[in-house]
């Protein structure tokens, strides 16, 4: 390996910066899963009946489900009898002010740089902050609700808001849609609720801070975003975790709808802890995400940047069911050290006119493994339905690998399909190139990267671009060996 | 300006080495040419010149100025005031022409002492370069050289070099795939931008182009080595009777291996 190949990979490999751990007492149940836990989860946070319905047949349904291994990565299968399928910090359950967060839970976020203090935060942007198993604190409540917006924790909207909620979930991703899905339906903890109603834009933009503390909690979160008949919606989901040697599983759900004229915006920034050189440790990331175009015109977009956990499988997809629907799909996938990740989407054509385009950037190194898995499918009744698809990997370094697969199938002769893929190395070339013309090293790595994703970064909200570039940076820092 | 002795290099971790012992000398003022066949190690001297990590110097050395840059990375030979117009130059997706030459510029301002040109300054000078060649300003925003044609990117090498102004130019067949036309812009370009104090050294394999660009010398690499030294007389000499013919004259004179 040459002295820039090296500068790369130790700049790339920068050490995790979130991986401190906070010291809270927890109120948990005992490890393992089965019918008596989910009926105590359910009663703790004083679920109505359909709910604990809802989960003991999505349990019963996922007992039966066989763990998938079809993707492009390898790991030690997680040991759901060891797990704790509830673990919340033991202080007030419900919140009503800042105050009564407790204050190492709020430290926590304010080391990661999201202070929760309303008069502290990026002007228009709400936050509901999980950790561990539950919704800590949600900000702009009020704010929001006067525009009619929803935007509280998935438990309390169950409470609260039981018609919304058992309208819409499981409707885009039933309990039996795949063996983690079917795990998360049976035990999800909280996650957020999003409600625009009619003609609504939301007022500023929606997040939501993933933080896993806990070392031998799972987290299962559930986000569920309905966008009425002409309402917009821009959503950020941001997840860190602290570093441990035993993997810890994250296996969200994520519910996307929709109707007329609707549009939803979801960005995340997804920087849970990757594990050790050695690939020792590091979040399981096993994600469903997805949309549903239901109404004609509606619009949903995915944009992620995913730079952490030591094996991601996650496939944002959009139904594209309402005619001149749009489905949108942007990717940064970075990986380093021992990382897998299989990630990419799925874009089912069914409306007439949808269309549908995705731009995946993949950017490995180290001895990691990178593989983008991208479906379209084109059903019968899609006339003149139009899917465009890019996807680039760049390899730093001889161990990496990067792998695309894509599966396209098309039940209508009108549509028209284009997919385009290349790889490149960062190339010594392009980095001398730079230098030549008096550029340092490591800001001609740095230039070279950034220019390999723009076009997928600024597809992210503004409010979110800094600290996207500030997450690529920190991941790029380093001295150059 | 430039002093080269001695000069031994070879590619990094291999057993292949390309320059057998370089000496050159190129004061300020002067324009000397190149020529010699393909793979005699042309754009290999032209790289290690520069700083190219992917060869090693096992021998000889480099002296800029006085000062020896035998070690230096790349981007300190670039502040000094080197210029490399490449055979084949790089594309980079994503960053433009006018954001490479603005983070470049400044950065060897500052590395001389020099003041900086904030953005609507640069933008300007920018602007008053592009005649030099002729050049479009669309090719500002455009990404470096990503989907040019073969011509383009040349063309942009000479608008990067009239940009940063540098002490001495390499210029690695930076004629070879411009057309007619352009090949006289280019020209003219080049020789706006030469003066007394400094240096171009032009690596060709055309007659044609030092019929633009006068050279004050004519150089003949082969196989590693310079073998021959002349003025514009020795470049017509090569047109008419090829590399053949002179290697054979050496061997005869006993000058060549
Ligand atoms: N990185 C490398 N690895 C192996 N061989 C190399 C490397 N770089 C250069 N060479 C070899 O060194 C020799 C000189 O190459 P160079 O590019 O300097 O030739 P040139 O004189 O510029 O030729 P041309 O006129 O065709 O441009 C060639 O035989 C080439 O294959
Ligand atoms: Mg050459």
């Amino acid at each position: 390996m040459s002295e820039e190949t090296k500068a790369l990979e130790s700049m790339i490999g920068e050490e995790y910066k979130y991986g401190f751990t906070t010291d809270v007492e927890y109120e948990e149940f005992p490890k393992g899963i089965n019918e008596d836990i989910i009926r105590e989860l359910s009663a703790r946070k004083e679920e109505p009946e359909w709910m604990l319905e809802f989960r003991l047949k999505s349990y019963r349904a996922w007992r039966e489900m066989e763990e998938p291994d079809w993707f492009n990565a390898t790991y030690k299968k997680p040991d759901f009898e060891n797990l704790l399928y509830y673990s919340a910090p033991k202080k007030k359950p419900k919140l009503d002010s800042m105050d009564e967060v407790d204050p190492k839970i709020r430290e926590t976020y304010e080391k990661l740089g999201i202070p929760l203090e309303e008069q502290k935060m990026l002007s228009g942007v709400a936050v509901d902050a999980v950790f561990d198993s539950v919704s800590v604190f949600t900000s702009f409540k009020e704010k929001l609700a006067e525009a009619g917006v929803i935007f509280c924790s998935i438990s309390e909207a169950i409470r609260e808001y039981p018609e919304l909620v058992k309208k819409y979930i499981g409707s885009v991703v039933p309990a039996r849609d795949n063996f983690y899905a079917a795990l998360n339906s049976a035990v999800f903890s909280d996650g957020s609720f999003c409600f625009i109603p009619k003609n609504t834009k939301c007022p500023m933009e929606l997040s939501t801070y993933f933080r896993i503390n806990n070392m031998e909690s799972g987290q299962f979160e559930r986000t569920l975003i309905v966008a009425e008949e002409g309402a917009s919606v821009s959503y950020l989901e941001g997840c860190t975790a602290p570093m441990y040697d035993e993997n810890q599983l994250h296996a969200a759900v994520v519910e996307l709808v929709a109707l007329d004229d609707a549009d939803i915006k979801y960005s995340t920034i997804q920087n849970w802890y990757s594990g050790d050189e050695e690939g020792k440790g590091g979040i399981y990331n096993f994600v469903t995400k997805r949309g549903i175009c239901k109404g004609k015109n509606s619009k949903i977009s995915w944009t992620q940047l995913e730079t952490g956990s030591a094996v991601t499988l996650k496939y944002p997809s959009v139904i594209l069911q309402g005619d001149n629907s749009i489905g949108e799909f942007y990717s940064v996938a970075v990986t380093t050290k021992k990382q897998q990740a299989d990630t990419g989407t799925k874009m089912i054509h069914l409306g007439k006119n949808t269309r549908s385009t995705i731009i995946s950037k993949g950017i490995s190194a180290g001895q990691s493994n990178n593989s983008y898995r991208g479906e379209v499918k084109v059903g019968k009744n899609a006339k003149g339905a139009k899917n465009y698809s890019v996807c680039d990997s760049m390899l730093i370094g001889q161990e990496c690998g990067a792998h695309t697969f894509p599966y396209i199938s098309s039940e209508n002769a009108s549509s028209s399909v284009e997919h385009e893929a290349t790889t490149s190395r960062v190339g010594e070339e392009q980095i001398f190139y730079l230098m030549q013309r008096g550029i340092s090293e490591q800001d001609a790595i740095s230039m070279i990267i950034n220019g390999f994703v723009k076009d997928v970064l600024k597809e992210l909200p503004l409010e979110f671009a800094v600290e996207a570039n500030k997450l690529l940076d920190v991941k790029l820092e380093g001295s150059v060996g | 300006m430039l002093e080269i002795k001695n000069l031994h290099a070879k590619v990094e971790g291999e057993d292949i080495e390309i320059l057998k012992g370089v000496n050159l000398k190129v004061n300020a003022g002067e324009i000397h040419a190149i020529m010699g066949p393909n793979g005699s190690g042309k754009s290999t001297l032209s790289k290690v010149v520069s700083g190219h990590p992917e060869y090693e110097v096992t021998d000889g050395e480099i002296l800029f100025e006085g000062e020896d840059i035998t070690e230096m990375d790349a981007d300190e030979r670039a502040h000094l005031g080197l210029f490399l117009a490449f055979q084949y130059p790089v594309e980079v997706p994503g960053i433009t022409n006018k954001t490479l030459l603005r983070e470049a510029y400044n950065t060897i301002a500052r590395a001389n002492d020099r003041e900086e040109l904030d953005p609507l300054e640069f933008e300007d000078y920018l602007v008053s370069k592009l005649d030099v060649i002729e050049m479009k300003d669309e090719f500002l925003n455009r990404s470096i050289n990503t989907g040019f044609s073969g011509g383009e990117k040349k063309k942009n090498e000479i608008f990067q070099m009239a940009v940063l102004d540098p002490k001495l130019s390499f210029l690695d067949e930076t004629d070879s795939g411009l057309d007619i036309d352009a090949l006289k812009i280019v020209s003219d370009g080049v020789n706006k931008i030469a003066n007394d104090e400094k240096a171009i050294v032009l690596i060709t394999h055309y007659q044609r182009l030092l019929n633009y660009i006068k050279p004050d010398f004519v150089h003949v690499m082969m196989n590693g080595k310079i073998i021959k030294s002349g003025d514009i007389a020795l470049a017509e000499e090569l047109e008419a009777n090829g590399y053949d013919q002179l290697q054979k004259e050496l061997m005869l004179n006993g000058e060549a291996q």
